[in-house]
């Protein structure tokens, strides 16, 4: 009979053992906050909130302030969503809606291949594909339609703003595409057969019943795509031209604000220096992580996610 | 009558405009692995798995010591996310419901979604300051956190589907609960978690941005975990924006032995999924 203590010993350790575990991972998250802030707070000692009024960024006398970047990622990652969330809500009606089943799972397949392409390997192809298309194809053909817009002024280099926007884009619609359509998926059948027994056509029934029943979830697409967007580097890196200037035109190169810390991070040599790019970098992660929030809190309202729905 | 036509029109043109969405989505894919094929299988060679990258500006070489380097990332963010993302995800599972589960759950779902570069930045502050230069360890750290919300999320997810009859089948014969979870649930969801943990990988094996300035890179072989190393992707990053042709031409071999890696493991897990997904998934 002394061994039912024993056991209920090892189950006590054991659970505790798996909740270390699972409590580890909020305990990172608190860790990098920390260690982020601790990092920058030479930085934001001395700059505030000035930091992202100014567009001085010089090293050598010690200035930083990061308003080019935050331009450049915020409108990179604008371009980027102008594109991908039609798109994106597109295919998704077509996935969720439209097609039949064997058409479904091989394209959401590989919408999901998309997502799994390396950030570098976009970025290469940016360099040596989409650079030259922009430069030689898409530039000409938006002066000779739209040039008399401020936006679309400039030499053709190639690189800049708009071609980072564009291979932003191909990255993102992924995201926006597995949410909406799980989303969407979510909307009760019965939603659907009312619409249907009022006579809708099918693109009536997604009109008025699944999107406005989805919407919130669709929001929530849209601002997990756009964490996205704002956090991505690599690629951006090697398209944007890392020049740190405000341009009304998309043509002009660009810099963003991870782009600056990828590539000046490990030359930083003053401790001023670093700690600058840790503070932006800690922007970067206090706003992907609110934005990210917001879309778990939206997303959730309308699908409970797949491990919820199965109980 | 008209009003009907017209409705019937809108239909098929939106059904035509979604499929063309679909389309337009999906031609980069075939777009960029076109590419990967026509340009970077041509460049690989015996010497690219082989030889240590050569001197700048020369042709030759290769990026054995990277592919190696890569090897051992991953080794050791396995080190960090296995044992933490598995565990965690046998509590989500286990024990739904409490505080700690929803708090877990939601923070692993935003880890999952936190800028990679971030991660550098955090690996940089916690391992590289203080031993004072770029090691391969910080860079596996980095990985390793970006590893555990994969593995958590699909442990959580395939642990949840065994049924409960094996587990009363073994508690009814007086065995504990925790080696009931280690001896017959986890071995009964081993092919799924497995299948977690190489998607996990293949996803952290093409990651540059968090490897700049913690695993830093390196020109020649290096074993020591307390030593810089080098990695295929940031290999690939240095050679794509370098001036030299035959770097070109080895970062799209790099890239091709990258996604072809990260495509066959999806595709496997593909299939290893498609054999549950009968009882689960798009329910």
């Amino acid at each position: 009979m002394d061994m039912v203590p024993v056991r209920a010993t090892g189950d006590r350790a054991f659970q505790l053992l798996l909740a270390a575990m699972a409590a580890a991972i909020p305990l990172i998250m608190g860790a990098m906050l920390i260690a982020l802030v601790d990092a920058g707070l030479p930085a934001i000692r001395r700059f505030g909130l000035a930091f992202f009024g100014t567009s001085t960024w010089d090293p050598v006398a010690g200035e930083f302030g990061v308003l080019p970047f935050v331009y450049g990622t915020l409108v990179s990652s604008a371009i980027a969503l102008f594109l991908a969330v039609p798109l994106g809500l597109g295919v998704a009606v077509f996935l969720s809606e439209l097609a039949p089943g064997w058409v479904r799972t091989p394209v959401r397949f590989l919408v999901e291949l998309l997502a799994a392409i390396p950030s570098v390997v976009y970025g290469l192809w940016g360099i040596f594909v989409l650079v030259p298309w922009v430069r030689a194809t898409l530039t000409p053909a938006l002066q000779s339609s739209l040039g008399f817009l401020p936006l679309f002024t400039g030499p053709p280099l190639g690189i800049g703003m708009l071609t980072a926007g564009l291979i932003l884009a191909i990255m993102v619609v992924p995201f926006i595409v597995a949410v909406s359509t799980e989303v969407m998926r979510a909307v009760p059948r019965a939603q659907r057969e009312a619409a249907q027994a009022l006579g809708a056509t099918g693109w009536e029934t997604t009109r008025t019943a699944v999107i406005p029943y989805a919407r919130s979830g669709i929001a929530g697409a849209i601002f997990l795509a756009l964490a996205r967007a704002l956090g991505e580097t690599m690629a951006v890196t090697m398209v944007i031209g890392n020049v740190p200037q405000i341009k009304a035109s998309l043509l002009a190169p660009a810099y963003t604000v991870s782009a600056v810390i990828a590539n000046e991070f490990a030359e930083a040599t003053s401790d001023l220096y670093v700690a600058a790019l840790v503070y932006a970098g800690l922007v970067l992660f206090l706003v992907t992580l609110t934005v990210n929030i917001l879309a778990r809190v939206l997303v959730r309202r309308v699908a409970s996610g797949p491990a919820l729905i199965r109980e | 009558m008209n009003g009907y036509r017209r409705r019937r029109l809108v239909n098929a043109a939106m059904a035509a405009v979604t499929f063309l969405c679909t389309l337009a989505v999906l031609a980069p894919l075939f777009i960029i692995l076109a590419f990967l094929l026509r340009t970077g299988a041509g460049a690989i060679n015996l010497d690219f798995f082989t030889q240590l990258p050569g001197a700048a500006g020369e042709p030759g070489g290769g990026m054995a010591n990277a592919i190696a380097g890569t090897v051992m990332l991953l080794g050791l963010a396995g080190l960090v996310g296995i044992p933490l993302g598995v565990l965690g995800g046998v509590f989500l599972a286990e024990y739904p419901n409490s505080r700690l589960g929803h708090v877990a759950r939601l923070t692993a779902d935003v880890l999952n979604g936190m800028p990679s570069i971030v991660m550098g930045l955090f690996a940089y502050v916690l391992i590289v300051l203080p031993l004072r230069h770029f090691s391969a360890l910080a860079g596996g750290a980095a990985l390793g956190v970006m590893l555990i919300p994969t593995v958590v999320r699909t442990t959580e997810e395939i642990v949840r589907l065994v049924p409960q009859s094996i587990r009363e089948a073994s508690l009814a014969l007086g065995i504990p609960v925790w080696k009931t979870t280690l001896r017959v649930v986890l071995p009964t969801a081993a092919a799924g978690i497995v299948t977690g943990i190489m998607v996990g990988l293949a996803r952290i094996a093409g990651e540059t941005a968090p490897l700049l300035f913690t695993a830093f890179g390196n020109r020649f072989w290096n074993w020591d975990p307390l030593k810089p190393v080098a990695a295929l992707p940031l290999q690939i990053f240095a050679y794509a924006i370098s001036p030299f042709d035959d770097w070109h031409r080895q970062a799209w071999a790099g890239a091709l032995v990258l996604v072809t890696i990260v495509l066959l493991v999806n595709v496997a897990a593909r299939f290893a999924a498609g054999r549950q997904a009968r009882y689960q998934r798009d329910s």
